[in-house]
């Protein structure tokens, strides 16, 4: 099939109409705005509702009754929004309600700036909002991807009732790269537990709301085995020259090709550098860290922060090599200057 | 024998945690006298605030949900989207609605959503043990207002019905109160109308419900409805504020 040039948050867009998804609740924010006004267009094409949100709080308690009654449903924002969302967030991942959550992503904290960043690691992977609970969270490198990723996002919120993260730096949803247009998803979930009206059965109650004790806890039990058995299926990521590596460079999203491009260079140079790049953050794939412990000697990572990921690195390294770290705020770096940050931890290493 | 009086089928019939004379117990029965009336069990939807009411998906018989605090109308929102031939409701005290829901409300009403919101207005915060709310009267005295609500510290108390009103989506906002055995007949038909007018599609409907919270006032159950009639229904008159025809 021919590819289309598009930008990276219209790919997002149709991926989500092309997963059957006709619901989407939003606010305008930057750099994520191009989400929202491509599904403001493309949505009544298919009979879906776009709805502008007088609130991010608004927008996230629209998707959770969007949820629960059944349909396919996503909101989008950045950094700042997304903060807005998290009280939201954690009723609809204790309801068990199915949704996509897109964070375009933009740098931190306050109101930060517009430019790309990583910074919302932490909230995206570790909470965010209150209680126990934990998001699938996907993270694209490339315009294809926003779709692929969109597909497979909504497939996991179903399959697993629970709500779906896509985090990509700004730079992706603003960019433009050719996409293959992926085939309509047809494969629909049964929904029992909708509150869709009761006629014929009994009545379904979405609720989060736990007084006594003991059901809190089994409640929050029932979550935790849910999410062990997502952190058994469902860790996602890609090795780069990690076979016989001795500095294994980790490094997700957009910035994981710059880093790729940097790695291929130093390979050049002699250096046996390799990337793994995590592709769900969460769960997070400490089996791709734990596979290069025979060779590497060192363990970096690259980030558009100032160090969220690192620590679900040594996490999975568990002392067993060192954990360096390069960041940056607001800016892609070139791959000549992660190729030198690389270098600089390969010397001190001695390694090169 | 003739049988005149039942439990609707739209209640669950387990007992009220409530507290002995209050409202919400009355009010519960007539939305849910309502629902049977219209037939309309099956194909609605209840949302919980958070508040006393927050268990009302333990009183409903019919699918409900229980929303954030003050979210009620972007959940409910979100359901209607999605099923534009059911029914959808929200049941919201002060706190919830007047307060931090204030946004939510308004946007609702604004954008005429086709929903029901039945606002029950009883003055404090009254699960969390009887704080000021936005409708405490002046010069009521509450646990976060001890020396009287005072309008140069607090400010005036919201009336609700008259500010939606006016919102072009607005189709029905009425005033009522379940003080007198007249007024809860009167109550009934608004929450009657609200349902109807949904129903017909014309747009956002809410009936707000003067009632009492004897405990947090500190007064018996009899008393509570003489203190409604005499403090609350001068500062919020009852009656319709919206009548759009469909």
């Amino acid at each position: 099939m021919a590819k289309v040039l598009m930008k990276g948050n219209e790919a997002l867009g149709e991926g989500a109409v092309i997963a059957g998804c006709r619901y989407f609740f939003g606010y305008p924010i930057t750099p994520q705005s191009e989400v929202a006004e491509y599904l403001a267009k493309r949505l009544p094409q298919v009979g879906g509702v776009f709805l502008q949100a007088e609130s991010e709080l608004a927008a996230i308690n629209m998707v959770y009754g969007g949820a629960a009654a059944g349909a396919r449903v996503m909101t989008g924002s950045s950094g700042p929004g997304i903060s807005l969302k998290q009280e939201g967030i954690s009723f609809i991942a204790e309801a068990e309600l199915p949704c996509v959550i897109a964070n375009i992503s933009r740098g931190g904290p306050g109101l930060g700036g517009i430019q790309s960043a990583q910074s919302d690691y932490f909230q995206a992977c570790k909470g965010g909002g209150h209680g126990d609970y934990r998001l699938i969270v996907l993270a694209p490198s490339s315009v294809q991807e926003m779709m692929d990723f969109a597909l497979l996002a909504f497939d996991l919120a179903d399959r697993h009732r629970t709500p779906v993260m896509i985090m990509s730096e700004g730079m992706l949803g603003q960019m433009m790269e050719p996409v293959e247009i992926r085939d309509p998803v047809t494969e629909q979930y049964a929904k029992p537990w909708a509150t869709t009206g009761c006629a014929g059965r009994s009545p379904n109650i979405v609720n989060t709301l736990h007084l006594p004790p003991d059901e809190l806890e089994m409640r929050n039990l029932h979550l935790q085995k849910k999410y062990a058995s997502i952190q058994a299926q469902e860790k996602r990521w890609e090795s780069f020259m990690t076979e016989d590596a001795e500095l294994v460079v980790v490094a997700f999203g957009l910035l994981s090709r710059v880093v790729k491009r940097a790695v291929s260079e130093l390979r050049n140079k002699g250096i046996k550098a390799g990337l793994v790049r995590p592709i769900t953050l969460w769960p997070f794939p400490d089996d791709a860290i734990g596979q290069c412990l025979d060779t590497a000697k060192m363990f970096m990572t690259v980030e558009i922060n100032m160090g969220q990921m690192i620590e679900d690195v040594r996490l999975a390294v568990n002392g067993r090599a060192p954990v360096e770290f390069y960041g940056r705020i607001g800016v892609i770096p070139s791959p000549r200057e992660v190729e030198t940050a690389i270098m600089n931890v390969a010397v001190k290493g001695g390694l090169a | 024998m003739k049988k005149v009086f039942q439990k609707p089928a739209s209640l669950t019939g387990k007992p009220w945690h409530y507290c002995p004379g209050c409202g919400h117990g009355i009010i519960h029965r007539l939305v849910a006298e309502c629902m049977d009336e219209l037939g309309i069990r099956e194909k609605t939807i209840g949302v919980c605030p958070v508040g006393c009411a927050v268990l009302a998906y333990d009183y409903f018989n019919c699918d409900m949900l229980e929303a954030a605090h003050g979210r009620a109308p972007a959940v409910a929102t979100g359901l209607k989207r999605v099923l534009k031939d059911r029914v959808i409701f929200t049941y919201q005290g002060d706190g919830d609605l007047a307060s931090i829901g204030m946004a939510e409300i308004v946007h609702a009403a604004s954008r005429g959503e086709r929903i029901s919101v039945f606002f029950v207005n009883n003055t404090v915060y009254g699960m969390t043990g009887g704080q000021m709310a936005p409708t405490t009267l002046l010069g009521q005295v509450t646990t976060t207002s001890p020396y009287g609500r005072d309008k140069d510290r607090e400010g005036y108390p919201i009336r609700m019905a008259e500010m939606l009103a006016p919102f072009e989506g607005a189709a029905y906002v009425s005033r009522v109160a379940i003080n007198s055995p007249a007024n809860v007949v009167r109550a009934k038909r608004a929450i009657k109308r609200a349902f109807e007018v949904q129903l017909k599609g014309i747009g956002f409907s809410l009936v707000e419900i003067l009632s009492t919270c004897p405990i947090n006032w500190g007064l018996g159950a009899v008393e509570a409805m003489k203190w409604l009639e005499e403090n609350m229904i001068p500062y919020y008159p009852l009656g319709d504020f919206k009548v759009k025809e469909g």
